[in-house]
């Protein structure tokens, strides 16, 4: 009754699983996209005044057409900055040198906090390298994340990349608040 | 002496491959799981920046990309700053329209989530990249994403 089904040949098999591998080799990348995120401010409308703000809370930080950076009207460099940002949004109360104060209630942790009024302007020439730009605003983002961590450190006692607890993130978020403004280009000189 | 001498002539025995496309199964499918497709062909040259303070961009169906750069074929395009956006390279101009095409492409719920990539060359100036800013501001994609490079972090 039973037949002997011959046997296929499976030696090919292996060639053409290689030319797959080969096409998914050539056609496909290995790299993790990584950078800095930032959100970009809605757009003004054309006859709304600037807010004022005032001097004392703002840090002003211009880079040129030549990279050179100043800070608050002074020449300074690229490896200074992040010392100047927290220094600059660290609480710093009665001081007429540092930002107001005022208090921010934290829905997440029901209580009230004291947070600085401090706002880092930044603005670039449109001759300023790219290299440089991100720099900068790396060196910005190095200064938040380190507040970030010492108030996840201080308040429940992690780190605020190991944090796992939402509520915890966007407290956290909400007690260190981001704010670096980008002002509208224009052309500072001295560039192309 | 005489038991070697049973063993010669009779060849050496064939190796069993029937495993062999096994093992390259094994290794196509990894391959298939670390890796994206390619999408579009570059023309700018792109030496990223680095940075130490980098997150990673998660969702990668989320993410349009805008390239900038000098092109790589300078004898044709000269060597002024670019903006690519998909395949082929484009003007300031063009960006809204590219910005509504992303957006339509996805679905409703995520498009919300879009996140602009800005893959810009480490020597560009910051003139072209403010202008794609402006753009984009003006077209509502707020959220972007400078991409740069890991950088090793020191004494930390």
């Amino acid at each position: 009754m039973k037949r002997a089904v011959p046997e296929i040949n499976a030696g090919s098999m292996a060639d053409i699983a290689f030319l797959l591998l080969i096409f998914f080799l050539v056609t496909t990348t290995m790299d993790v996209d990584t950078g800095i995120t930032r959100k970009l401010p809605p757009p003004i409308e054309k006859d709304v005044d600037d807010v004022p703000v005032k001097d004392r809370n703002v840090l002003k930080i211009l880079v040129n057409s030549h990279d050179m950076l100043m800070v608050d009207g002074k020449h300074s460099d690229v490896r200074l900055l992040k010392e100047k940002t927290k220094d600059f949004m660290a609480l710093h109360p009665d001081n007429p040198d540092y930002p107001e104060l005022t208090t921010r209630y934290i829905e997440e942790l029901g209580r009230d906090f004291p947070a600085s009024k401090g706002v880092i302007s930044l603005k670039n020439d449109r001759g300023t390298s790219y290299n440089m730009y991100i720099q900068v605003q790396n060196e910005l983002a190095r200064a938040f994340n380190e507040m970030k961590n010492e108030k996840s450190v201080e308040l429940f006692g992690a780190k605020y990349r190991q944090l796992v607890d939402e509520k915890k993130i966007k407290a956290i978020n909400r007690i260190v608040p981001v704010r670096i403004s980008e002002a509208e280009p224009e052309d500072i000189g001295g560039g192309l | 002496m005489s038991r070697f001498k049973t063993k010669k002539g009779k060849g050496t025995p064939a190796i069993n491959t029937s495993s062999l496309p096994d093992i390259i199964f094994m290794l196509l499918f990894f391959f298939m799981v670390t890796t994206t497709m390619r999408e579009v062909t570059v023309r700018v040259q792109q030496r990223m920046p680095e940075a130490t303070e980098v997150q990673k961009l998660d969702k990668k169906s989320l993410v349009s990309f805008i390239y900038i750069g000098e092109p790589k074929n300078t004898k044709i395009f000269g060597t002024k700053a670019r903006i690519q956006l998909n395949d082929v390279f484009a003007s300031v101009d063009d960006i809204p329209e590219f910005v509504t095409k992303e957006r339509e492409a996805r679905d409703e719920a995520d498009r919300k989530f879009i996140t602009t990539s800005l893959k810009v060359d480490g020597n560009t100036k910051m003139g072209i990249v403010t202008d794609v800013k402006q753009e984009l501001r003006k077209s509502g994609a707020f959220k972007i994403n400078y991409s740069t490079r890991k950088k090793a972090q020191k004494n930390r």
